[in-house]
Order: structure tokens, then C-alpha cells, then sequence
């Protein structure tokens, strides 16, 4: 099968879709000249920066017919219109009981390791999950954002797509052929019958990494991926446990209260599943600090390979 | 005057409505049945500009409203049965109890809703004016919302927004002078709203918001450009809220009592009655008619709310798609 990149895929997920569906209408205030060029400016408008009023203007498009996709650039700079997407976009279909409909998927780029310190690096999707009214991805592959991107161009309601940083240029098998991801269906991204490890975003690739260079020493590794955090398909991981009984989570964001805290406490609360915990499950997070600049502080804020190692031998009793 | 007296004794009809609701439900909620569970922001004193404005609207153009909603609600055409029932709290509200006074919507003759959140409406009325700028045709949108939204942020990214894309909105600015307690001439750097507008390089119109003819009349040529898809447009309507911020106590009142009274004496609703006895539209006996039937109808909107069931405690789960 072909190989392309994130970006490809995030491209040619939205290509297919606007040629799809024609009321589907782009806002952004860094657009695509690829889109701009095959949809005109119409549909692939222009903004200023003027966050809360390009989200908002996505929200009330998409109560009057149309599908509203809004690039926010970065996560940090979605804090702006705070107001638009969690007083607004989240609750309003339930506060008028049901009677609208707001199709708007929001993208973001998240994550550190871009040497731009912390009003430029963050993955807060966490706080995302605790507003009742938003669907969140995080597609951590080419397939993965292709699928997943279409699906959430033909949602009804409100989705955030956290992209990654550092996926731009990863690149991975997308068939040639039209497809789509559903949402609330985890991935088992490698097989393995001794730790269950559950990885967010870009940490799906580094804990592939570790769960290779594991095996090496005799350890099976599953590595889950979630996809999608909210609705988060927690049957997948319940299952994957009753088969390795030792848990890992590995998350970028923060600790506190983060989807990695969310995850353990859901597994944690099954009765079946925890009485077949053979060690006491382990998180692998970001440290609860800022993002901070240099590089030797910067990578030491987030988790990496020896520290997801670390945890995988500790749940092995090794 | 070119309009109609049926137009006339109708514009009357719907400001006595508004009236008389927002009177009911202020009842309602001090006391009355003791079943209103929330919070009220009377509408009472502002009348003429819903009115005048909304008349000027078609059943397809769309509007904003914002926490002081009722008249702009029963201006466009919104069943008060529901409303009333939504106040309550009950399952046959509009938003079957889930909203509440301040997020009343009927989408299916535009109105795309009520907002708790000051001058969060005017960035959703310019996406729905980006709608109607993208269906072509000659659809428009206004937007409510008072002095105090001015101050707000999405208010000026709005206005900027609407202005470059030239979006078929009107901005509607109900100048009530107090954003709570606190007085636009203070809280407006330069003391003038429309010079704010201007700054965004759209037409302003500065009307006086008692004045229901006057509103209509401005707010008709308004409408008309706007219809043109040529940009926003910029309406201004000074007017006084009679009751405090909210009918609760929880915010005492501070604004002058002589100034209060001063602007009850300028009814907006008064007003235009004795105008239409002195045009010869109406009668004495007309205008009780009237008001007996628009107490019939808001006695009947009670009745409804109150015979109405509450919604089941796990109806709150309804509506819910992200779990």
C-alpha cells in the first residue's frame, strides 16, 4: 500500500470532503492554498485573528445549514475563545432541547517539542473531556486522521481534532480507496499477551518503540490506542487487561486530572477487571509544569521512551 | 406615516404582549404560584424596539437574541405558551426545561436563540449572516444585545468581522444606558456606542428606542440596505429598563429613583396608545379590547405552564451526545 504523511492525509481528508458536500465551509486565519485554489475563497475563507469570533461565526454557520471545519492553528491560542466553544458550541444544542444541530469540527495542533515554550505547547484535551458536549480525536496516524477526519466532517455536532506537532511528517499506509473511521473504537495499534500499555497521540509511537525493543528482552507489549477520547471505547482496554492484567497509560499532557487519570479510574472501577490486575496500574504523564523552552527542560517535562520502559518493568515486577 | 393601521394596532398588540409577560412572569417568579425556579430579566420599559425592529423581518431572516429576550422572542413570533412553559420549567417548554428564561429558541421561525452570556450572541448572528451571505438571496439576520455587550470582546471582533466580509446583519444595540449597575457613560471610553461602530466602517443609525414608530420606520431602511447584501448595519435605540437587573434582590438596584420614574413617564406602549386614539386608528374601548385579549392569552400561557408535567428527573439525558 502507498505511504504518505499526517499532513497528506489531514489534506486529503478534507479535499474528499468538501468536494462531498459543498456547504461544507473552512475558516482560518493560515489557510491552504491547495484548498483555496480547488474551492475558492468562498468556502475556504480567510479570518482575522479574531479567535472568538471565527468559532462563533462556525457555530451560528452551522445552525443555518452549512458544516463549519475551523483551523485554529494552535491549541494555545483556541484559550481565546473559550466562551464560544464551551459556553456555546458544547451546550446549546442540549440547552435548547435538542431542536439545533452545530456540525463544527475544530482543529488544533498540540503538543512539546517544538522549542516554542508554553504559550505555544500544551495538550489540553483533558480539560475538553470535562465539558459535556464536545467529541475529541486524537489521531496519532496517517490512517488514523484520515478516517477519523472524515467521520467528524459528517458529525452532527461539535468534534475537536487534536493534531500533534510532531505527527506532521510521520508517515504510514492510506489506501487509495474512499474510506472512514468511527468514532468510540479504539485501536490495537500491537498485539501482546504481558503489559497492556494505553498511549494518546504522538506517545502511540514511542511506546511502539518501546514495545519493540521490549520484545527483544522476551516482554509482549499491547499498545492501544484510543483514537478518540471522547466517546472513549474503554471495552477495548478492559479487554486488552483481562488478557495482560498489568496497565500501563502513557499520556504527553499533564498528570493531573489528565485523560491518562481517566482512563486508570475507568479500568479501576470494573470490578471484573480489577480483580484480574496482576500489579498496580502506572502512569506515565507530562510533569505538571509549563512547557518549558530550552530543549534539555523541555523534553524532561514530557514522558519518553526510558520512562514508559520504566514503568512497563515495574508493573513486571522487574 | 405609511403604515398600515392594521400594522399599527398589531405592533401595539405585540408590545402589550411583551407587557403583560414579562409582568406575569416577574409575578411568577416573586412569588405568585412559587414555581418559577430561576431568574427573570424583565424586557419591561424596551418594548418599542423588538417590536419595531422584528416587524421589519421576515419569517426566514434569522435573529440573536441575548439574557433580556422575551420581546425580541414574542416579537418574531414565538409561541408564549412554550415560553411560559419553559420558564416553568417544564417538559412543553421550548427547550424542555433545559434552558430556562435566558435560552428560549425557535429555530424553526429564526430565532437561534436566547444567551446567558453577554455579547456571546453577536459572533453567532455573523456566522448565520455568513450563511445568508453564502445562500445568496436577500435573507437577513439582527442581532440584540444591550449597552454593556459593547465592552466585550466578541462585540468588536464581530462588528470587524461582519464589516470585512460584508455580511447581511443588523446590529442591534439596545442602549437601556446600565450594564447592571454600571452606567455606559462610564463604562464607554468616549461615551458614544455608535462612534464605535463607525470606527468598524459600517452606517449607524441612532433612534429613540420609546418610540415604536420611529423604531420601525428607522429600523425599515435599515433593513432594506441590508437586504442588498452590501455589509452591516448599525442600529442604536437609547431606552431604560424598568425593573432592576434580574427580578431578585440578589443585585440591589442603584439607579436613581427619580431617573426610574422619570423614564416610566415615557412608556413606550402609553406613548403609542395616545398616539393611535389622537391618529383616529383606535378607541378607548379598542385598546381595553386589546388588553383583555392579550391578558386572556398570557392568563392562558400560565394555565398551560402550570397544568404542564415536569420533565422526568432522567430526562436529562436526552439530547446528550457526547458520552
Amino acid at each position: 500500500m502507498r505511504k504518505i504523511t499526517y499532513t497528506q492525509a489531514t489534506m486529503e481528508a478534507l479535499q474528499e470532503e468538501f468536494r462531498r458536500n459543498d456547504r461544507v465551509i473552512s475558516m482560518s486565519n493560515d489557510i491552504s492554498v491547495e484548498l483555496r485554489e480547488e474551492f475558492g475563497e468562498e468556502r475556504i475563507r480567510l479570518t482575522p485573528i479574531s479567535e472568538s469570533a471565527f468559532v462563533g461565526a462556525a457555530t451560528g454557520l452551522a445552525g443555518s445549514g452549512f458544516v463549519s471545519v475551523v483551523d485554529l492553528r494552535m491549541a494555545t491560542f483556541a484559550f481565546v475563545a473559550m466562551d464560544q466553544m464551551v459556553n456555546q458550541m458544547a451546550k446549546i444544542t442540549y440547552m435548547f432541547g435538542g431542536q439545533a444541530k452545530f456540525p463544527v469540527l475544530l482543529r488544533m495542533s498540540i503538543g512539546a517539542g517544538i522549542h516554542m515554550a508554553a504559550q505555544h505547547s500544551i495538550s489540553p484535551y483533558s480539560m475538553y473531556m470535562n465539558v459535556p458536549g464536545l467529541k475529541l480525536i486524537v489521531p496519532s496516524t496517517p490512517y488514523d486522521i484520515k478516517g477519523l477526519l472524515k467521520t467528524a466532517v459528517r458529525d452532527p455536532n461539535p468534534v475537536i481534532c487534536f493534531e500533534h506537532s510532531a505527527l506532521a511528517m510521520v508517515t504510514g499506509e492510506v489506501p487509495e480507496e474512499e474510506y472512514t473511521l468511527p468514532f468510540g473504537k479504539a485501536d490495537i495499534k500491537r498485539e501482546g499477551q504481558d503489559v497492556t500499555v494505553v498511549a494518546l497521540s504522538q506517545m502511540v509511537h514511542e511506546a511502539l518503540a518501546v514495545a519493540e525493543a521490549m520484545e527483544k528482552q522476551g516482554v509482549s507489549v499491547e499498545v492501544v490506542d484510543p483514537r478518540t477520547l471522547v466517546p472513549l471505547d474503554s471495552q477495548t482496554i478492559k479487554k486488552s487487561l483481562a488478557k495482560t492484567g498489568r496497565f500501563v497509560v502513557v499520556d504527553e499532557a499533564c498528570r493531573t486530572c489528565g485523560a491518562a487519570a481517566e482512563i486508570l479510574a475507568q479500568v479501576a472501577e470494573d470490578d471484573e477487571v480489577f480483580r484480574k490486575l496482576k500489579a498496580t496500574p502506572q502512569r506515565v504523564c507530562g510533569i505538571d509544569i509549563p512547557i518549558p523552552y530550552s530543549p534539555p527542560m523541555e523534553n524532561y517535562a514530557i514522558p519518553d521512551r526510558a520512562k514508559i520502559a520504566a514503568a512497563v518493568n515495574k508493573v513486571l515486577g522487574r | 406615516m405609511a403604515i398600515d393601521n392594521q400594522e399599527l394596532i398589531r405592533m401595539y398588540r405585540t408590545m402589550l404582549t411583551i407587557r403583560r409577560f414579562d409582568e406575569r412572569a416577574s409575578k411568577e417568579f416573586r412569588g405568585g404560584s412559587g414555581t418559577v425556579p430561576g431568574l427573570v430579566h424583565s424586557y419591561i420599559g424596551q418594548e418599542a424596539i423588538a417590536t419595531g425592529v422584528c416587524f421589519n423581518l421576515r419569517l426566514d431572516d434569522r435573529i440573536v437574541s441575548n439574557h433580556r429576550g422575551h420581546g425580541h422572542l414574542i416579537s418574531k413570533g414565538a409561541d408564549v405558551r412554550r415560553m411560559m412553559a419553559e420558564i416553568f420549567g417544564k417538559k412543553t417548554g421550548y427547550c424542555k426545561g433545559k434552558g430556562g428564561s435566558m435560552h428560549i429558541a425557535d429555530f424553526g421561525i429564526g430565532i437561534l436563540g436566547a444567551n446567558g452570556i453577554v455579547a456571546a450572541g453577536l459572533p453567532i448572528a455573523t456566522g448565520a449572516a455568513l450563511a445568508a451571505h453564502l445562500e445568496g438571496g436577500d435573507k437577513i439576520v439582527a442581532v440584540f444585545f444591550g449597552d454593556g455587550a459593547t465592552q466585550e470582546g466578541e462585540f468588536h471582533e464581530s462588528m470587524n468581522l461582519a464589516s470585512i466580509w460584508k455580511l447581511p446583519i443588523v446590529f442591534v444595540c439596545e442602549n437601556n444606558q446600565y450594564g447592571v449597575n454600571t452606567h455606559y457613560k462610564y463604562a464607554v471610553a468616549g461615551g458614544s456606542i455608535p462612534r464605535r461602530a463607525k470606527a468598524y466602517n459600517m452606517p449607524v443609525r441612532s433612534v429613540d428606542g420609546n418610540d415604536v414608530v420611529a423604531v420601525y420606520e428607522g429600523a425599515k431602511e435599515v433593513v432594506a440596505r441590508t437586504r442588498e447584501h452590501i455589509g452591516p448595519y448599525f442600529l442604536e435605540f437609547k431606552t431604560y429598563r424598568w425593573s432592576m437587573h434580574f427580578e431578585s434582590d440578589a443585585i440591589p438596584d442603584m439607579r436613581p429613583k427619580e431617573e426610574i420614574e422619570a423614564w416610566k413617564k415615557k412608556c413606550p406602549i402609553v406613548r403609542f396608545g395616545k398616539k393611535l386614539l389622537k391618529m383616529g386608528v383606535v378607541t378607548e374601548k379598542d385598546l381595553a379590547d386589546i388588553n383583555d385579549e392579550v391578558m386572556a392569552k398570557i392568563q392562558d400561557a400560565v394555565d398551560y405552564a402550570l397544568e404542564s408535567p415536569l420533565p422526568a428527573p432522567e430526562d436529562a439525558l436526552e439530547d446528550v451526545f457526547s458520552v
